[in-house]
């Protein structure tokens, strides 16, 4: 820790008051960890019988051998799969229409405009579940489930990442745009050379974090029957018979995951910090914080 | 890349009409005695069937094979149709999205206790019925539950949108009805008590209360009150492969594989197979 | 349009919607006060605190809300026993405000500290030279600079907060998701009008919250 906004560094007594307080807190909280162990224990979530099914083999219902991972490795390829995709697609989606809402035409800007308010404001469930049950009638084709998944987490994110992209490129100093325009540059030019590469540096920490929200909203494909790894992992508690060890050990595949997302993410963050880039950093902790609130807060 | 797909999916889908359109108007050309296109497809080995994977004893999916009853039926449907039911495609299937299913192609036949009724018959074509099914309670061994009428107060589950949530929720207002995505998170929540009873048709109920590690759990209650006739969904202009595949069946009942098929999944728990009625077959209109 | 025409799917769309209100009013009350709390925890000089904070944060940020709520019910519920009334409904909404509850205080709690982040440490030094304690520190100086900063990623919050209350229908909660799925499934052949009558009121509900948000911020925007 370093100066805080909040107390000095302590000094003796306060040292030994944090101690004291840490050492309470520490006992109050192993004591609600403990409470939650037994609470779990009562209705017996803790045997081996429910928990072998993660460490070894056991014998299926149908009389053959098998574990989670079965389970796990299926769902966990489908939501890597998807969530790479939707992930290639938000981005491209995102700088069309951060363009688009930067355009000097009327006639582009506010139809943008209109079409990113409108994504963000539907729940990707309900856009997911449209895409699978009346794709039929807009498409003319079935669609498929892992593409209603992934045309859902596109238009949401897409449209997020284009607010950010149009937060990070506004919070580009001033000044170079305009001397871009007076060393003759075209608005196409300015934003292509200019303004796109500034502000995709500022904006990497926002695009990985993003990441994160599309990786866990794959979890939505189970209303269309996406072979994610929710959908599989309920697939295995089915078989064991273990529905509250596998949410757990779910949970824990998705943190570790996205754990490792968000821990790139501080590194680039660290990178582009390092390189130092010459956008006012108050500006950039808005736009950060502004997108990180829209998409952080969204996932689901 | 997306688009180009949809595109060549979509320009797939317009010619297809394109023929289905010529078709119509002179006696099926390019197939040559008003057949069926399953045939071919079962000759070639390129049949894809619409089943469900959640529902042991029916359709189950463990890692990538299926199995359970309605998986048999698909076997039978394909070597009848002179395929090699080895090569058979199974896709995962949800109750709400197998219309939309079999009208884009995306599966030739769906087996998926798909019950027939009216306003499925406007959309697909039926044949079969090859099991009929009644709604039912899967209970506690030791529960008093014996029937709907002791529901009243009690908690009942079943899948939301469902026909069966929607008949508790009509006839049997008392009951309390806790609605779940999957059939599996119903049966796993009477396993730890947080329900009184599971509702759906007893064939699945029958499935789930067989399943091993539910073995000696569970008990149907038995007492079915509705009637829900399992359709084999398919293409709702192919007349042919629906009086095919109707053919098919009779032959599977003359045979007994339609009993071996019964012996193999469902029947495993002992219940005997039942009588196929063939005189109650669809007639397959178009 | 002539699904609405009928009064039980009329119904059914409005009841929907009203759950998601409520389901959100209680929700964002909750995760305002617990995401303070944890706020508190996370800038605490009490290493311990410290971790609870980051943990709970850590925990929520990155599990999907699904397994979150699906959780409350079979954890919390099933095994655990928690039950808040007899009444089947009433469990699972609270069941499901306690899952939105618990998962957006993580993103309140982020919020609120990084704008604790933008109060200039000068502000705080001050404070302490006039020796206000800890406390008072945080509730006369820190947090209301900070709670302004903080007025536009709340705003964001909350409108997700509204959405993601859908995902409270996989454990039956009947809120506007399953009220639009039992329209899609019975009347199919109107899949897209219910779709945009569905879609368009989240839109009509929101937009407007976030312009309200994006103004009030404006507004109150400490200038420095």
């Amino acid at each position: 820790m370093s100066a805080s906004v909040l107390y000095d560094h302590p000094g003796p007594r306060a040292r030994m008051r944090n101690r004291v307080l840490s050492a309470v807190f520490a006992v109050l909280l192993l004591a609600g960890l403990y409470g939650i162990y037994r609470a779990f224990d009562s209705t017996e979530q803790w045997t081996w019988a429910k928990w072998q099914p993660f460490f070894q083999d056991v014998t299926l219902p149908n009389g053959e051998q098998g574990n989670f991972w079965d389970y796990a490795l299926v769902g966990l390829l489908g939501t890597l799969q998807a969530a790479a995709t939707a992930m290639v697609f938000a981005l491209a989606f995102g700088l069309v229409f951060s363009a688009a809402r930067l355009s000097d035409h009327v006639w582009i800007r506010v139809p943008a405009g209109v079409i990113v308010e409108f994504f963000r404001a539907v729940p990707v469930l309900l856009m997911i579940f449209f895409l699978s049950f009346g794709g039929f009638w807009v498409f003319g084709t079935y669609v498929e489930p892992f593409w209603s998944v992934v045309i859902g987490l596109t238009f949401y994110n897409g449209s997020v990442l284009a607010e950010a992209f149009r937060a990070g490129i506004q919070a580009v100093p001033k000044g170079q745009s305009e001397a871009a325009y007076s060393l003759g540059l075209v608005k196409s030019q300015v934003m292509r050379m200019i303004l796109v590469p500034q502000a995709a540096r500022t904006m990497l920490p926002v695009i990985v974090s993003q990441l994160v929200v599309v990786l866990k909203d794959t979890a939505l494909g189970y209303i269309v029957a996406y072979p994610e790894l929710m959908l599989e992992g309920s697939k295995s508690y089915a078989v064991f018979a273990n529905v509250v060890p596998t949410f757990m050990v779910l949970a824990l595949i998705y943190i570790v995951i996205n754990a490792t997302l968000t821990a790139i993410a501080h590194l680039l963050k660290r990178r582009a910090d390092r390189r130092g880039v010459t956008t006012a950093p108050a500006k950039i902790a808005a736009a950060n914080a502004a997108a990180s609130g829209v998409g952080g807060g969204a996932g689901a | 890349m997306r688009m180009k797909r949809l595109a060549a999916v979509a320009a797939v889908a317009v010619l297809a009409l394109g023929v289905a359109a010529c078709g119509s108007e002179s006696e099926t050309p390019g197939t040559p005695s008003g057949e069926s296109p399953l045939v071919g497809k079962a000759t070639a080995g390129t049949l894809k069937f619409g089943v469900k994977a959640d529902q042991p004893g029916l359709g189950l999916q463990t890692g990538s094979t299926y199995e359970g009853f309605d998986i048999e039926i698909a076997k039978i449907i394909a070597k009848g149709l002179g395929g090699d039911p080895a090569k058979n495609t199974y896709v995962t299937t949800v109750s709400a999205n197998r219309e939309p299913f079999i009208q884009s192609g995306q599966v030739d036949i769906v087996v998926a206790t798909y019950t027939i009724n009216d306003d499925r018959k406007k959309k697909v074509n039926f044949a079969g019925p090859y099991y009929t099914a009644g709604q039912d309670l899967l209970v506690p061994t030791a529960s008093a539950i014996t029937g709907p009428d002791d529901l009243a107060g009690k908690k009942v589950c079943s899948v939301a949108g469902s026909t069966p949530a929607k008949r508790i929720k009509e006839k049997y207002p008392q009951a309390q009805l806790q609605e779940f995505d999957a059939y599996s998170k119903c049966v796993e929540a009477l396993a730890n008590g947080t329900v009184d009873a599971v509702t759906t048709d007893d064939i699945i109920l029958a499935g789930y209360a067989s399943q091993a590690q539910y073995a000696g759990k569970f008990k149907v209650v038995g007492k079915p009150f509705s009637s829900e006739p399992y359709g084999i969904g398919l293409k709702l202009e192919d007349k042919a492969g629906c009086t095919k595949i109707n053919d098919i069946l009779k032959a599977s009942v003359a045979d007994g594989s339609y009993k071996a098929a019964w012996d193999a999944t469902l029947g495993k728990s002992g219940t005997p197979a039942p009588t196929l009625d063939v005189s109650k077959l669809t007639n397959c209109p178009a | 349009m002539d699904v609405f025409s009928d009064p039980a799917n009329l119904q059914l769309y409005i009841d929907g919607f009203l759950m998601i209100l409520k389901l959100t009013g209680a929700s964002s009350l909750l995760a305002l006060v617990l995401g303070l709390l944890l706020a508190a925890c996370r800038v605490a000089p009490v290493p311990v605190l410290r971790a609870f904070g980051a943990g709970w944060v850590h925990l929520f940020r990155n599990t999907p809300l699904t397994l979150v709520i699906l959780f409350c019910y079979f954890g919390l519920y099933s095994a655990v026993g928690v039950e808040f009334s007899e009444d089947i409904h009433v469990n699972n909404y609270w069941l499901a405000v306690v899952g939105l509850s618990a998962y957006t205080a993580a993103f309140v709690c982020e919020a609120i500290r990084s704008g604790i982040n933008t109060v200039p440490l000068g502000q705080a030094e001050a404070a302490r030279a006039l020796g206000l304690t800890f406390t008072q520190n945080l509730r006369l100086i820190i947090l209301p600079q900070a709670m302004r900063s903080v007025v536009a990623p709340l705003g964001s919050i909350l409108i997700a907060l509204t959405k993601n209350a859908t995902i409270a229908g996989v454990i039956g909660v009947a809120e506007a998701s399953n009220a639009m799925k039992g329209l899609i499934e019975a009347r199919g052949d109107q899949t897209i009008a219910i779709f945009l009558v569905f879609a368009l009121t989240f839109v009509a509900l929101l937009v407007p919250v976030g312009y309200g948000f994006t103004a009030l911020a404006n507004r109150l925007m400490v200038r420095r």
